[in-house]
């Protein structure tokens, strides 16, 4: 079996044309990680640019109400540019730039990974395109407008359903046409090995410090971990450094959309199975003969039909519980954490919100929970309003 | 002999590909056959996948363009059934690995053995990953197809040495479709090859004129033409098979020169 796998899942399913290209970066990874110099610049970058450590708050407010486990909140949404998303496109764009690359590319759904990446190319002075859904490009034309705004070109894609699948498909496509002088940020813990390795191990600096702010406030580990999973990048950063620590529960949430018994879902775990997409044997959103299944959320940063190979690996084993919420779960958790901490949290994040409102008040008070608030809820207020039937505009 | 080793046998192959179902399958029937009787000497026959993530627009469309139409993995097992009895060319699957995969590999390949399917080509399916697939097709004869690249440089000798039926040589970088101009050194790319087994070598993505395919039928065993044709079927539909026999017997006639 070939490299990179978690189980059976993963691999490097592409087109010869970019083999040379994902060996060149495997090798070069296995270096750069161990590399004194790369981790004090990521570190520094880290410390003072994004603004980490991010804090670990405890919510007195959201405890109390739901009457039952003690609640923390990791503030990812704290991070510069407003979520997780940083710490991978930093850490994947200064290991770019010390193999020589001067050109990075990126697939967004929502835009948060393209406004991530958009800003790392300018801070590190690199040429930066963006490939990004039409259908997503009108739905959040603040983003577009952001990531022009720091100097990176946005290409909408029109293929297939015009929305993420199509904007990492097009980005694939776009890195066997150059392949030399660039580089393909890839988002979250999916696509072909090394990606979802390199991804989680950016990622992980979050369990990382859960674990240490964790062990000093309470001074023993949480009994749960809850994280949002799309492809599952800030899930698998959350878990990481517990993986080991059989005693804490980790629990990731699907978007269920509409439902997972309806087709506007895009449950990967909860209604997918075993196929090989996008780079990675893993969970899809299928049909029988195997065409991926066109998915739906409110949240555009869960919107996808896979899951990252880790992810399904860890629920095969057993490690990781993987949950379904819908839109309308998602919604009100959206609002209820608003009110209750003045903490207004991205939609993709609302929904391990919105699992925690059920959970929490199941568990006795001695019991700590901690979510990862993978994102701020700026980007989300229109579609959260229109949701409710309301129609807001800055015109 | 296989029907693949035999078809090379005859002097430069000329490959053209059709995605079954565009715009019907009764239309892929007929151009099947006008594009035996226009002189191809092997036939791929794209299975489409809702994300073929190694094709131009031209192609992208055209699988869309199938799959709107209803067609599934089923419906083109019965297609090839039918071109069958008439049929006498090699027959090759072009699709990607979770078509396979979904519909189980071995019942896939069992199925496309008795169909009379001689090849399977999986472009998301590289050297490293081919553990997967390869196996079973050799339980059941049929041969599965290996690709190099202009990118591929030392991977092309580790390559040929296993490969078999022929060797897929992608001309350029980037994905399928119709290109002005070929700028990869094919010479070397094929001398790579050469070194290493004996193997068939055909040239794909980006042909498109017969001034072209002559070139690349000089330096290698064969020419595969795929977006070229699907352009004519985008623009003729239900009657282009007239359009595709006259352009396939024009590359033919290129190549053979």
């Amino acid at each position: 079996m070939s490299k990179g796998r978690f189980g059976t899942y993963g691999g490097q399913y592409i087109p010869e044309t970019l083999m040379n290209a994902v060996i060149e970066l495997e090798q070069a990874y296995e270096h750069y990680k161990n590399d004194e110099q790369y981790n004090r610049e990521l570190t520094s970058l880290f410390n003072n640019y994004v603004g980490r450590p991010t804090l670990l708050y405890f919510a007195a407010r959201l405890t109390k109400d739901l009457g039952g486990a003690k609640i923390y909140l990791k503030r990812e949404d704290l991070n510069h540019t407003g979520s997780h998303k940083i710490n991978n496109v930093l850490g994947q764009s200064l290991l770019a730039k010390k193999m020589g690359k001067t050109r990075i590319i990126a697939e967004t759904g929502a835009g948060q990974h393209g406004v991530a990446t958009a800003t790392a190319a300018a801070l590190m002075d690199m040429e930066c395109e963006i490939f990004m859904g039409a259908e997503d490009t009108r739905r959040q034309a603040l983003n577009v407008y952001k990531m022009r705004l720091l100097g990176a070109t946005v290409h909408p894609v029109s293929s297939g359903t015009a929305t993420l699948k199509d904007a990492v498909s097009e980005t694939m496509r776009e890195w066997t046409n150059r392949i030399a002088d660039t580089h393909y940020v890839l988002g979250s813990v999916m696509g072909p090995h090394p990606f979802p390795t390199i991804v989680r191990d950016l990622q992980a600096v979050i369990s990382k410090e859960i674990k240490e702010q964790m062990l000093e406030r309470e001074g023993r580990l949480p009994n749960a971990v809850i994280a949002c999973v799309g492809g599952g990048s800030n899930a698998i950063g959350a878990f990481h450094h517990f993986i080991n620590d059989k005693s804490v529960r980790l629990i990731g949430c699907e978007a269920a959309g509409r439902g997972i018994g309806t087709f506007d879902t895009a449950a990967t775990i909860s209604t997918g199975k075993i196929g090989i997409f996008h780079g990675m044997k893993s969970y899809f959103c299928q049909d029988e003969y195997g065409q991926i299944a066109p998915v739906y959320s409110i949240s555009a940063g869960l919107d996808y039909p896979g899951i990252g190979p880790e992810h399904a690996y860890l629920h095969d084993i057993g490690r990781a519980e993987y949950v379904a919420i819908t839109d309308e779960e998602a919604v009100s958790a959206f609002e209820y954490l608003s009110r209750i901490e003045g903490i207004i949290p991205a939609i993709e994040s609302a929904h391990a919100i919105a699992y925690v409102l059920k959970l929490a008040p199941k568990l006795d008070k001695d019991k700590i929970i901690v979510i990862n608030v993978s994102g701020r809820g700026d980007k989300d207020c229109a579609a959260v309003a229109r949701f409710r039937g309301e129609e807001i505009s800055d015109e | 002999m296989s029907r693949i080793k035999e078809a090379f046998g005859r002097g430069k192959a000329f490959i053209p590909f059709l995605t079954c179902g565009d715009p019907d399958l009764e239309t892929t029937l007929e151009l099947c056959k006008a594009i035996e009787d226009a002189g191809a000497d092997l036939i791929e026959l794209g299975i489409p996948f809702s994300d073929p993530i190694a094709e131009g627009p031209v192609i992208q469309k055209a699988s869309l363009r199938a799959l709107s139409g209803g067609v599934t993995t089923d419906k083109i097992f019965d297609l090839v059934d039918k071109v069958r009895k008439t049929v006498r060319l090699p027959l090759l699957f072009m699709t990607y690995a979770n078509v396979v995969f979904s519909y189980g590999t071995e019942r896939f390949v069992k199925t496309a053995t008795e169909i009379g399917i001689d090849g399977l080509i999986l472009p998301d399916v590289p050297f490293e990953e081919k553990g997967d697939f390869e196996p079973i097709c050799k339980m059941y004869g049929i041969d599965l197809i290996s690709f190099i690249a202009p990118t591929s440089l030392e991977r092309i000798s580790i390559i040929a040495q296993e490969a078999a039926g022929f060797i897929y040589c992608i001309s350029s970088l980037g994905v399928t479709g119709m290109r002005d101009k070929i700028n990869s050194d094919i010479d070397k790319m094929i001398g790579l090859v050469r070194k290493s087994t004996t193997v068939p070598t055909a040239i794909g993505f980006g042909v498109s004129t017969p001034e072209q395919a002559a070139k690349l039928a000089e330096k290698s065993d064969g020419v595969i033409v795929g977006s070229a044709i699907v352009k004519l079927i985008e623009q003729y539909g239900r009657d282009a098979v007239p359009y595709v026999f006259n352009y396939a017997k024009k590359m033919k006639l290129a190549i053979t020169k």
